[in-house]
């Protein structure tokens, strides 16, 4: 990474590279010609391809295990495409009580990934504080608030996964050991406590000011195959120009290109270009889909007629963390213990796709597996290389509307419009050496 | 004062190289097996810590650091001493690292009574690497470094043996 233009850059840059949980690295760099946007290049470093050659040769057993540590927030979200991807593969379904575990868990990770973003890393940016923790001063009540919700997502994670973080219970066909109802019982009250408090959260996030920035992005969600059912954990891929393929058609419908600035490949829908994977996406395609309480929720926030503000992406997490416990309060109501916790299944030659919607967006997983059932290929496609191509042009939209700011006022702009796709620790990057170059 | 939970946390990720410092720690310190200290492994984002340590009176964290230093040199920080250095922080725009964890802890009042911090200096975090001979050489000692710090009577109790109420942050 080239040096800072600014003092206070290159420190930054420097510390970040500190950081013990070096889980990616990154840089932005806009290039303004007089009042011009020449250039707009985010670049990131990718750990996910790195993966996949790590994969290579390992039984197709360890691909949910091994694919949880490519992140430390959204781990649930790759055990969930990669044992999909494998199902898919094996010509088994996972179904009945052993998918509401499965949605049961994911919820737990909107819950708590959504949380840290919300709380301690975009909602600082509206209130003009450096960091969450220097907001937590003068809001304490919020940010308590906020390390409730995330303690009651990481316990559910932990009651079905078997520990909070990288879950050992997960595995292809369902589960190690699928809890007792007791068990998920025992949750209840946390859980009914943060969803009102979920709600206060949806109301108090729409109360903030967002910078003016619309754009028609193509929006790219799954859409759950269960009528009524908003998608977490599974369905077809569809867009709002009209996509609606099998998770199996997503190498004909997207296609992902080197960019030379960047490690990370650019994903683009084939022939057309952009498109925008995430919360606002989900929401924009499903939002009829959602439970009566977080719809309504929704309206009074005002984006019930929809929201295409990246910046109000903060409010639509909020609208997603009430759904999220609302969702996990009604599959804990029905939860009946199955009599096994996973489907049994024998290796076969095969090739198999699975997707799912981590908290930031569509993460999907291919994998050719052999006869003795090892992994010959994998292929992962997170959400934040997905998401890269839109927010460059989210930049540079936004840099040529507010060129006349200061550059330090528009570097810390350029950074809350990054943040809007609360770009994944590990799956792309940390965002340090921000540049704004005047020629 | 022997009845008060006593931690130790490592952390790190252990699929990419120095990373697994903390971790290193942690199962070390297991095998040392110090009587009533308990050993706790997060791989996550460090804000679990602020729950994982609550109702501890004496904690004691291990991390992978990169300060420049040479791989396997090991920072020791007290925090009651104040904040975190700002070489251990990260001014990432997404990422919350340890220091952050600890400062955010701080600012609700959810500081550990005694919070001691390791940090194991790292230089290769390649996914799929091993980590390199001094960083595992460093969390040994670090192990054995904590488990006198919690033990009964070790550095981190007897600073509080006569107190009745934590020291403010």
């Amino acid at each position: 990474m080239s040096a800072g233009n600014g003092e206070g850059n290159g420190r930054r840059r420097i510390e970040t590279n500190y950081l013990a949980r070096v889980e990616g690295e990154g840089a932005m760099r806009v290039r303004l010609r007089g009042e011009e946007v020449e250039e707009v290049e985010l670049r990131i470093f990718e750990p996910p391809r790195f993966f996949e050659a790590l994969l290579r040769g390992r039984a197709l057993g360890e691909a949910p295990d091994i694919t949880a540590r490519i992140c430390g927030i959204c781990p649930v979200a790759y055990q969930t495409s990669s044992c999909q991807a494998m199902e898919d593969a094996l010509g088994i379904e996972v179904t009945g009580q052993l998918r509401a575990l499965r949605r049961l868990i994911y919820c737990g990770e909107w819950i708590e990934s959504h949380c840290l973003h919300l709380y301690m890393l975009h909602a600082p940016d509206f209130l003009g504080y450096e960091s969450g923790i220097a907001m937590a001063a003068d809001h304490r009540d919020v940010v308590e608030r906020g390390l409730r919700a995330k303690k009651a997502g990481n316990r559910l994670i932990e009651v079905v996964g078997g520990r909070a973080v990288h879950p050992v219970n997960v595995r292809v066909g369902g589960f190690y050991r699928a809890p007792e109802r007791r068990e998920l019982e025992a949750l209840r009250e946390d859980l009914e406590r943060c969803r009102e408090e979920a709600l206060e959260t949806v109301r108090w996030t729409a109360g903030l000011e967002f910078p003016e920035l619309e754009r028609d992005y193509e929006l790219v969600s799954l859409r759950s195959e269960v009528e009524g059912e908003y998608p977490i954990d599974d369905g077809r891929i569809v867009s709002s120009k009209g996509i609606d393929v099998a998770p199996a058609g997503f190498d004909a419908t997207f296609e992902e290109q080197h960019v030379p600035h960047s490690t990370a490949l650019h994903a683009r829908v084939r022939e057309r270009g952009a498109y925008l994977t995430g919360p606002l996406a989900r929401f924009e395609l499903n939002r009829e889909r959602l439970s009566p309480l977080a719809a309504e929720a929704a309206a009074e926030a005002g984006i019930g007629e929809g929201c295409r503000n990246p910046f109000r992406s903060i409010v639509v997490r909020a609208v997603e963390v009430l759904y999220a416990f609302d969702e996990a309060l009604r599959l804990i109501d029905a939860y009946e213990r199955p009599d096994a916790p996973a489907v049994e299944w024998e290796p076969r030659v095969a090739v198999g796709h699975g997707v799912s919607e981590a908290p930031r967006g569509l993460l999907y997983h291919r994998y050719e597996v052999d006869a003795a059932g090892e992994i010959v290929s994998a292929r992962i496609v997170p959400p934040t290389s997905q998401n890269q191509r839109s927010i460059e042009e989210d930049l540079r939209e936004f840099v040529a509307a507010h060129v006349s700011l200061p550059d330090d006022e528009l570097r810390h702009r350029c950074e809350q419009t990054i943040r809007n796709y609360d770009p994944c620790i590990s799956c792309s990057t940390h965002f340090l050496d921000l540049r704004v170059e005047r020629l | 004062m022997s009845g008060a939970r006593r931690l130790f946390v490592g952390i790190g990720n252990p699929l990419r190289g120095d990373d697994a410092a903390g971790l290193l720690a942690a199962r070390a310190l297991r095998e040392l097996g110090p009587e009533g200290v308990e050993v706790a492994e997060l791989e996550g984002e460090p804000v679990g810590l602020i729950e994982a340590w609550r109702g501890a009176e004496a904690v004691v964290v291990a991390d992978a650091v990169a300060c420049g230093g040479e791989p396997g040199e090991v920072h020791r920080i007290d925090a009651a001493e104040g904040s975190l250095p700002a070489a251990l922080a990260g001014s990432s725009t997404h990422a919350m690292g340890l220091a952050e964890a600890v400062e955010l802890a701080r600012a609700l009042d959810r500081l550990p009574a005694r919070l001691l911090v390791y940090g194991i200096e790292a230089s290769r975090f390649e996914v799929g690497t091993a980590p390199a001979a001094a960083v595992r050489a460093a969390a040994e000692r670090v192990a054995a470094a904590a488990a006198g710090e919690l033990a009964p009577g070790g550095t981190l109790e007897a600073r509080h043996v006569f107190g009745d109420s934590r020291p403010g942050p």
